[in-house]
């Protein structure tokens, strides 16, 4: 079980999640993703993605100028 | 499983213990349909989700006969989000979603999101068709995204392809005409069901073979919106997205203005993404053909703005609160007082004698700018793009 990040500043809706997506296809279940934007869309769209994906959402960081989702892998992707 | 008659009399079928091992044997549907009722691995099906209420029903009728279906989504670039209007300060109570998301969700299936920015270029650039009203390339469009569904298809083992389309809704891509096309030019001929207008059309694969029962489609066609209205009020659903101008910013007239504006001052048609995305921020200008100006329209749009500051040359007001101005072209020195005057237009100072810029050129040098607003009737209409 890793941790590891994305970095997606800067990219509009729906890029953080497609970005985000592609990322998770490429881990394990149970590794950690902690996903940066800029979007603050990405705080409804992450986690929705999440739901739909079986992934599960640990912690969502709506800062100042940056958002920060960490998300935990699931079982299907 | 006890099946009497014809059925019990052919060694081959009675065999079958599901639809998928019927497949080529036979053509007689409704003991398919009961094979399908006691098959554990039902069918799956891809449908294209707009995140509009058409792709959504169509994507829930099949899945109310019990067949497995996820959705696709493609960003071109072009689509209209929630939260590209949600950069506007003034637009910040739209709802902040992503309506494919959201219509994934309410349905329950998984939904894959798939960056098509590079591969569009192609059908925006040089489309078969042409194009619709503005520039909106539809017709090709759809045979596009049927063609990546379909590619999606035979990658991840599913079975057929669903779309949202209605017969006579659209006038490029939706007609009665035009409907064969893309299924032909896609590639998917009859593994494309049209759920909501499909008893308008020749039995596709899925129907002939019993995967889905036609009986419960629908043959809906033109341009109300009262039968989808209907069937979800059937379906108990209240709240879906109604996109104005449709699915993307291609068909808006505006919008497509600005990119015809963007490919005739390059001389060529071309475009990367961030130059599609700019196009829909900000008041555009262009007060001669070498340069043009993105005028923010609120603190929303001067914060998206900021993002580009580091590859364009750029206007910061100081004497005075006021937009960001983004300058993009082959602007020289020179062009900076003009451009300043426009941009003192649009903030608090337009009536003053003097306002002042922090000038900055696309190389990072800075210099201090003191220049008299124009006044309304010294920006002539046609420089706005
Ligand atoms: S409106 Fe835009 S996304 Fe929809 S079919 Fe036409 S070109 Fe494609």
């Amino acid at each position: 079980m890793s941790e590891y990040t994305l970095d997606t500043t800067g990219l509009l809706c729906p890029l953080p999640v497609i970005r985000t997506q592609d990322r998770a296809r490429t881990l394990a279940p149970g590794d950690v993703l902690v996903v940066h934007c800029t979007d603050p869309g990405a705080l409804n769209d992450i986690p929705a993605w999440c739901r739909i994906n079986g992934h599960q959402v640990l912690e969502t960081v709506d800062g100042d100028n940056e958002v920060k989702i960490t998300l935990r892998i699931g079982a299907i992707d | 499983m006890h099946y009497t008659g014809w059925f019990q009399e052919q060694p081959q079928l009675a065999a079958a213990r599901c639809h998928h091992e019927l497949s080529g044997l036979v053509e007689f549907v409704p003991m398919k349909r009961a094979l399908n009722e006691h098959c554990p691995a039902p069918r799956r099906a891809v449908a294209l989700i707009s995140g509009g209420l058409d792709s959504m029903l169509a994507a829930l009728v099949v899945q109310a006969q019990g067949v497995h279906v996820e959705g696709l989504n493609f960003f071109t670039g072009f689509c209209v989000e929630g939260h590209t209007h949600a950069i506007r300060s003034t637009r910040q109570k739209m709802p902040r979603r992503n309506n494919a998301l959201w219509v994934a969700e309410q349905l329950g299936m998984r939904l894959h999101i798939i960056d098509v920015i590079e591969e569009y270029k192609d059908v925006l650039l040089k489309p078969r068709h042409g194009y619709g009203a503005n520039l909106n390339p539809c017709l090709d469009c759809k045979s596009f995204m049927v063609g990546k569904a379909r590619q999606w298809l035979e990658q991840n083992g599913f079975d057929f392809i669903i779309t949202g389309e209605v017969v006579g809704q659209r006038p490029m891509s939706q007609r009665r005409d035009t409907l064969p096309v893309v299924a032909r030019e896609s590639g998917a001929h009859d593994l494309l069901l049209r759920p909501l207008c499909a008893r308008l059309q020749p039995p596709t694969l899925p129907e002939r073979e019993g995967w889905v029962d036609r009986e419960r489609l629908y043959g809906f066609s033109g341009r109300s919106r009262k039968p989808q209205m209907a069937l979800a009020a059937e379906y108990g659903i209240e709240e879906y997205a109604q996109p104005a101008g449709g699915c993307c910013f291609l068909t808006d007239a505006s919008y497509a203005s600005k990119l015809r504006d963007l490919w005739q001052a390059r001389g060529e048609k071309r475009y990367e993404l961030d130059d599609i995305m700019l196009l829909k921020v900000g008041r555009h200008l262009r007060p001669r053909p070498h340069f043009k100006l993105i005028v923010a329209r609120d603190a929303g749009e001067t914060r998206y703005l900021q993002g580009y500051r580091g590859h364009f040359a750029h206007l910061e007001m100081t004497s005075h609160g006021g937009p960001l101005t983004l300058i993009e072209g082959e602007v020289a020195a020179g062009d900076f007082e003009l451009a300043a005057r426009i941009a003192a237009r649009f903030g608090q100072g337009r009536n003053a004698d003097s306002v002042s810029f922090r000038a900055v050129m696309a190389d990072g040098s800075e210099r201090l700018l003191s220049v008299v607003p124009l006044s309304p009737n010294q920006v002539p209409r046609d420089w706005y793009v």
